[in-house]
């Protein structure tokens, strides 16, 4: 970019900035977007999370204030829920890089001989967005139920107690989050292991590295943008995820996550405050985690 | 909100005022790269004031009703020359045949000819309300001129002035409510709203899995069924129940004592694992897949599932007692055509037409005359006590009691605190 500064300066040195005058016009198309559709929304949200309630108020009834108690009171509140959903953000994340990072590697490099195999793998990576998210966490609640074939057969061999269960347990929630997300996380690694050059393997190698620590030293740094890419896409909307939790799909009531408390106070508790005070919160510890996150993989460039 | 806009123009400006700095370098390159740059953090500094400025005014406008108390006004009535009208109701909640239609609003529509916008737009009473309070705060058209919501929805709108008031000369068949449905604490004498259909909440059971039965709430906690019951999700239905297992009057007058006393009853089920989920209407999905045997349960969906997955389940009203609902029909207070909203009730308050409907949906029908009519149709299904109760099966049900603002919101915040667990 510096460099096409720099020889447009020398051509034509007025030109930058009627250029800009045009480029700031075209922007605001896209600048009025922003402010109608995300800002406004957000200055919004953040007014709404101050708010207190009205004096002689019905339910569900606010003022404009500068409550800032809001937070601490639904940090006390929901502490619990805010941890176990990053909690659970993270063991989904790992879970799904620990299984996307083989079927990547699959695709992306031991299919390469094959197109039509590499093709027909991506294919089913994808295929199961063509059918709802909601549709295929239903269908695993119903999978997964007392009286479904898998779980009876898992209690007659005697690896489950016979009065256990599944669904609406932390094990289901994060076996769903991890399902969900697992394309999210394969596409970005298979992107990046598809470019990688084997002939940076094969150096390793021949400098006498073992397999492990050529897929340690080479392998796994070249990949580093597809993984943090991947676990990005699968952390930030994991954490903010309400329907896996949901009572109503594989949760129960000790597997709530932010995303269901949140709703539970805007819906039904009409505690708009609340709701948005934990929002906000939400917004603002991905933003912090993510943050440091990326600075410490050194992958700042990616973003 | 649009008198804020010109607050956008300031996204055009541009300072023009050189700010004094060093001097440039002579070379004319770095010369022209450092004027780019100046020039555009100023640029970007501007916008980005007048951004702010901007979404903040809108921000403002947008949710300045946020905390209004002032009640709407209605809205002047179309109807004599619109004849049509916009029915917002649940699911599987008339009759249909089977291409889809609905054969009594067809009749409705040729004997009227008021056109019916048919929509199946309520799911659930807090999604539906959280989707127009606002457009009801300021008066203005929710695209339904009526709606069918539960009793204590009914009463938060008409307690927030969010609904007209109806004219009783336009539904002279208001004579067959049934006079038990008449002085409900919430609207004395049907100013606001008229019943749609009704229900119990009671108990069911997996008639396979549980050969005996069971009687009362008390057997739900039965260590038998540890881990395999299923409560709803609707506070009232709930605790109502809970309530009443504690003797508690629900129609009557309680208070915090009894409720903290029930809740505690329901926190000691649900932590010990007894139950297993707490859910709206997909609670018949545990029921299906066998994920909860026992569960506090709606009354016409187990003629529902009886009817889809095999006669499997059996319904009850608890011994110490049931709770009885309704929903109710409401003008919303920005509808222009509150008179064809009043022709369609009218329709519907005929007991013959009233019949067919409840032969469908197999809930209760709040309409007198209804019986009699419905044995023409069908002798058995005049028998159904979940469908037509006689006075035995009701006065083993309650309704309860409406809660004020601070009681709603105290009470549902305990409530919420165990759906939510810690």
């Amino acid at each position: 970019m510096a460099f096409a500064a720099f020889q447009t300066a020398e051509v034509v040195p007025q030109a930058p900035r009627k250029r800009s005058r045009i480029a700031l016009f075209l922007l605001l198309p896209g600048l009025l977007y922003l402010v109608l559709f995300f800002v406004t929304p957000l200055i919004s949200l953040l007014l709404t999370s101050l708010q207190q309630p009205a004096e002689f108020g019905d339910i569900g009834q606010y003022e404009y204030a500068f409550n800032w108690q809001n937070y601490v009171t639904v940090m006390s509140d929901y502490w619990p829920h805010i941890v176990r959903s990053f909690g659970y953000a993270l063991a989904a994340t790992v879970f799904a890089l620990l299984f996307s990072y083989p079927l990547a590697y699959f695709i992306g490099v031991k299919a390469r001989r094959w197109p039509m195999l590499q093709g027909l793998m991506l294919v089913l990576v994808i295929a199961p967005f063509f059918i709802s998210f909601l549709l295929r966490t239903l269908a695993w609640k119903q999978l997964l139920s007392d009286e479904s074939f898998i779980i009876t057969s898992l209690k007659a061999l005697s690896l489950m107690a016979p009065d256990a269960h599944f669904t609406g347990t932390p094990f289901a929630v994060i076996f769903g989050l991890t399902y969900n997300f697992i394309p999210f996380m394969t596409l970005p690694l298979y992107t990046t292991l598809e470019r990688l050059d084997l002939r940076y393997l094969e150096a390793g190698s021949d400098l006498y590295a073992n397999p492990f620590t050529v897929f340690r030293k080479v392998t796994i740094p070249l990949s580093m943008p597809g993984i943090v890419a991947g676990t990005l896409l699968t952390f930030i909307p994991a954490a903010g995820d309400y329907v896996n939790a949901s009572r109503d799909f594989l949760g129960g009531p000790d597997t709530q996550m932010m995303g269901n408390v949140i709703e539970a106070n805007f819906l039904v508790l009409l505690n708009y405050p609340a709701a948005a005070a934990l929002s906000i919160i939400l917004m603002a510890a991905i933003l912090v985690l993510v943050g440091v996150y990326v600075k410490r993989s050194g992958t700042e460039d990616l973003l | 909100m649009w008198q804020y806009l010109p607050t956008l123009a300031l996204l055009q400006t541009e300072t023009e005022s050189p700010v004094n700095r060093r001097p440039l370098p002579q070379d004319p390159m770095m010369r022209s790269l450092i004027a780019q740059a100046r020039q555009m953090q100023l640029n970007r500094r501007t916008l980005l004031a007048g951004a702010g400025a901007g979404a903040t005014a809108l921000a403002l406008a947008a949710c300045s009703t946020g905390g209004g108390q002032a009640k709407p006004t209605a809205a002047a009535d179309t109807s004599a020359t619109d004849k049509t009208v916009n029915w917002a109701n649940w699911a599987a909640y008339i009759d249909e045949d089977e291409s889809g239609g609905y054969p009594t609003l067809e009749r409705f529509t040729e004997e009227t000819g008021i056109a019916v916008n048919y929509e199946v737009a309520v799911d659930d009473n807090n999604t539906y309300y959280g989707k127009v309070k606002d457009q009801l705060a300021l008066g203005k058209d929710i695209g339904a001129d009526t709606a069918v919501l539960t009793d204590w929805m009914a009463a938060r709108w008409i307690r927030f002035g969010y609904t007209q008031e109806l004219n009783h000369d336009n539904i002279p068949n208001i004579v067959n409510l049934n006079p038990a449905l008449r002085d409900p604490d919430f609207d004395k004498g049907r100013l606001h709203t008229l019943p749609w259909q009704g229900g119990f909440a009671g108990i069911c059971w997996n008639k396979e899995a549980i050969p005996g039965g069971i009687e009362s709430v008390e057997d739900l906690w039965n260590s038998d069924l540890k881990g395999r019951v299923g409560v709803l999700s609707e506070m009232r239905d709930t605790m109502g129940l809970i309530l009443q297992q504690n003797g508690v009057d629900i129609a009557g007058d309680w208070g915090d004592p009894e409720f903290d006393a029930a809740i505690e009853v329901l926190r000691e089920q649900v932590e010990s694992g007894q139950v297993r989920n707490i859910k709206g209407n997909s609670y018949l999905e545990d029921l299906k897949s066998e994920d909860t045997l026992a569960a506090i349960c709606w009354s016409g969906d187990i003629t529902v599932i009886n009817a889809e997955a095999g006669d499997k389940w059996e319904f009850a009203i608890p011994t110490a007692g049931g709770t009885l609902w309704n929903d109710n029909f409401l003008v919303p207070i920005g509808s222009p055509r509150k008179a064809n909203a009043e022709a369609l009730m009218n329709f519907y308050y005929d007991p013959e037409v009233a019949a067919e409907v409840a032969a469908w949906v197999n809930f209760i029908t709040p309409v007198a005359g209804a019986k009699e009519a419905a044995i023409a149709i069908d002798p058995e299904l005049a028998e159904n006590q979940l469908i037509f109760p006689n006075e035995e099966t009701l006065s083993n049900a309650h309704i309860f009691r409406s809660l004020s603002g601070a009681e709603e919101q105290k009470y549902q915040a305990q409530f919420q605190s165990i759906l939510l667990g810690a």
